[in-house]
């Protein structure tokens, strides 16, 4: 058990390099997930026997065309919606079960998410937005100051904080965004094509944030269609018709995969 | 989420759409200020009645007149009446141990010409003369300021003194002399019929309190100097409130005299014989208590039903017709009122729904947000509801502080309505309608709100 502390407790910087540890236990733990719609008398299988395990610290990207459920997966992993079958245990939580409400509590406290709109409260300032998750977890106002404030230095947003989101540039937008999933020390990093609405310069800032969030240690999971843009995880895995069609894992294979991802789809 | 970052939050929206919020206050500012103000009038008018209820003796006060007609079976013993004694007074003294201060009281008023009030060539217009016994002043609630009552000697020994009303003080001496001071006429000489009779006492000067008021104002501004205060300039329209006013004026138009100086010195019809058989115009007295009305009545029947042989040759007068009215009329008055303040609040509140529901839809992505950074269900409803009371209260309090000029506003534009009284109940109460109608009006939009799927809503545009 003092081996599987390590290596929970220090994912630090060579986390992914460390490949020959593979009796950790999961931070993310999926088996067997199914999810099908009904509309209008359709049945569509959006997700049709998705396994898979991530582990503290990994940095992966979930690649796919639109329609492949990667949506899907990522709302399921993500606590905003629950498969029809299969069980999925995020941080020791089985939450193919849970109530909304600790749903709810879940998506506050472990799960940050970045989204493709950025999805800032337009009435709200930079640092109001920074605040809102930890308004739900019930810290103090001078707590919350303080952290946003901290969050926002993260992401070199500080000097911004009294900004509205609408007289920011989409790269500062949504390194806002950052900052608030950020800010509650969340497990896991969810975030969903978040380059999609920004120009290539700063989509690759942004790519960089990330990659700067894993190397200290974050979870971080990306969820695009464009390969591209997946190639700069280490861990890739492509979703077809609500299944995993393929995945390169440097720890199972021991290759390095970086950057060549888009010639092999 | 805790409730003071919600009311923040609340206030903000409220100032993010201002001019939209204010529109949808309207409806509960009108309802509520109409609330408070229909109180106010209504409780004007309670007050003015309950004041001349007391004024005139109370519910404990019970009065017994002639009655010429009787009844059916009795009609053939029409001769034998002889109207109310002073027997029955001594009678009701000894036996009916639940009345007290049993009074007779003879009556007389000028506008049946057998009375004439003079004095130096002035008299008086309207004139009720009591003749009666030292107690009546219990009893009518009468109160001497200045001089005193006459006494029980002077009745025996029939002495021409009299009190009077400030009205009849008015008619004959003025109300102030000519440095502005009250006149107190007490041992100046007034003539009865053409006798005279020595002022040893004035009552006080009877009036509402809202009068009084006034009275007291108009002469700081030293108007109405020569005139005196006019109570008659004072008209209500409605008649329970007229009825109440006449309770007043008649007080105030009184002179009282010992019952045997009346009889024995005024009363022309009285002839030879025992002064036990002059009939009275009334005798009156109080119960001890309320409650026993009923029984205290029929004891009171019963001993009269002796004295008269078993003639019901009387009635009995009690205030309770009076309290009953006063009870209906503020009833009615109140009903129709809560009806119209009602009806505002209803409008007001489908308003707040109309506008929290068109709010929500503008921000379902708002709320898709906060539920995918962790708001619960809870979190949401309560944001919405805390909105819509938000909204309906900061109404509430603008309905509030604006009544108090509503109520200036509808008393100066119609000044022959009793004066309004603004009260503290009717303040809370009209606060927490506005907080009933908040919440009732958002809770549809906070359901609807909480139960919006989070992956619809942020894909919603």
């Amino acid at each position: 058990m003092g081996d599987l502390g390590e290596v929970v407790g220090a994912p630090a910087a060579e986390g992914h390099k460390d490949i020959f540890q593979q009796n950790k236990m999961p931070l993310l733990e999926l088996r067997d997930i199914h999810k099908t719609y009904h509309l209008g008398g359709e049945t569509i299988r959006a997700l049709d026997g998705v396994s898979l395990d991530i582990d503290s610290g990994e940095f992966i990207s979930i690649i796919g065309p639109s329609g492949s459920g990667k949506s899907t997966l990522m709302h399921i992993i993500g606590c905003l919606d629950s498969p029809t079958s299969g069980t999925i245990n995020l941080d020791g939580v089985m939450i193919h079960n849970a109530s909304a409400r600790q749903l709810a509590s879940i998506r506050n406290k472990k799960i940050g998410f970045v989204f493709q709109f950025f999805n800032l409260l337009p009435k709200l300032t930079v640092r109001q937005n920074v605040e809102l998750p930890m308004i739900y977890s019930g810290f103090s106002s001078k707590e919350r100051r303080e952290r946003a404030m901290n969050a926002l230095e993260s992401v070199d947003m500080e000097d911004r904080s009294k900004h509205r989101p609408s007289q920011l540039s989409g790269g500062q937008q949504q390194r806002t965004a950052i900052a608030r999933a950020l800010v509650n020390n969340p497990k896991i990093i969810f975030a969903d094509e978040p380059t999609g609405n920004l120009d290539s310069n700063t989509g690759e800032r942004i790519l960089q944030m990330f990659d700067k969030l894993h190397t200290e240690g974050k979870t971080v999971m990306l969820v695009t269609h464009d390969p591209d843009i997946a190639a700069v995880t280490p861990r890739r895995i492509e979703i077809r018709d609500g299944k995993i069609a393929n995945e390169i894992d440097p720890k199972l294979s021991g290759q390095t995969p970086r950057f060549n991802i888009g010639t092999n789809n | 989420m805790n409730l003071l970052t919600t009311i923040l939050s609340g206030f903000r929206e409220i100032r993010a759409h201002w001019f939209r919020s204010a529109l949808t206050m309207f409806g509960v500012i009108c309802g509520v200020a109409s609330l408070v103000t229909m109180a106010a009038f209504v409780k004007g008018k309670e007050n003015l009645l309950r004041e001349s209820l007391a004024q005139s003796g109370g519910l404990e006060r019970i009065t017994v007149e002639s009655e010429d007609d009787l009844p059916d079976y009795q009609k053939h013993l029409e001769d034998e009446i002889r109207g109310i004694t002073l027997k029955d007074v001594y009678a009701l003294r000894n036996n009916a141990p639940l009345v007290y201060n049993v009074t007779p009281i003879i009556e007389k008023r000028s506008f049946r010409s057998d009375l004439r009030v003079t004095r130096k060539g002035k008299s008086t217009r309207y004139t009720l003369l009591q003749g009666t016994w030292p107690e009546s002043l219990d009893i009518m609630e009468h109160e001497i300021e200045h001089g005193r009552m006459f006494s029980d000697i002077e009745d025996h020994l029939a002495k021409n003194v009299c009190v009077i009303g400030t009205e009849v003080r008015n008619s004959l001496f003025g109300e102030y002399d000519e440095y502005g001071e009250t006149i107190v006429p007490i041992d100046e000489t007034i003539f009865i019929n053409y006798k005279p009779f020595k002022i040893v006492g004035m009552l006080k000067e009877y009036m509402t309190e809202e009068d009084r008021k006034k009275k007291e104002e108009a002469k700081k501004n030293k108007e109405n100097k020569e005139r005196g205060f006019d109570w008659r300039s004072m008209r209500y329209k409605d008649s329970n409130s007229r009825r109440s006013m006449i309770v007043y004026s008649s007080k105030n138009s009184s002179i009282l005299i010992p019952l045997n100086t009346l009889v024995s010195k005024l009363d022309s019809s009285f002839e030879s014989g025992s002064k036990m058989d002059r009939s009275l115009s009334e005798l009156t007295m109080k119960i001890f208590d309320v409650s026993l009305l009923e029984k205290s009545l029929q004891q009171v029947r019963n001993v009269l039903l002796r004295t008269h042989n078993g003639l019901e040759d009387f009635e009995f007068e009690t205030q309770e017709s009076f309290a009953d009215d006063i009870t209906q009329a503020i009833y009615n008055e109140r009903t129709s009122g809560m009806f119209i303040a009602g009806i505002c609040l209803l409008v007001g509140g489908i308003g707040i729904i109309n506008i929290m529901l068109s709010s929500i839809s503008e921000r379902v992505r708002e709320i898709g947000i906060r539920k995918s950074i962790g708001a619960t269900n809870l979190d949401v409803f309560s944001q919405i509801l805390t909105e819509s009371v938000v909204l309906a209260v900061s109404g509430g309090i603008i309905g509030l502080i604006s009544s108090p000029f509503l109520i200036d506003a509808l008393a100066s534009y119609a000044p022959d309505t009793t004066p309004p009284i603004l009260t503290v109940e009717s303040m809370v109460i009209g606060f927490s309608f506005s907080a009933i109608t908040g919440s009732l009006a958002g809770l549809i939009p906070a359901i609807k709100a909480a139960k919006l799927d989070p992956i619809e809503a942020l894909r919603y545009d």
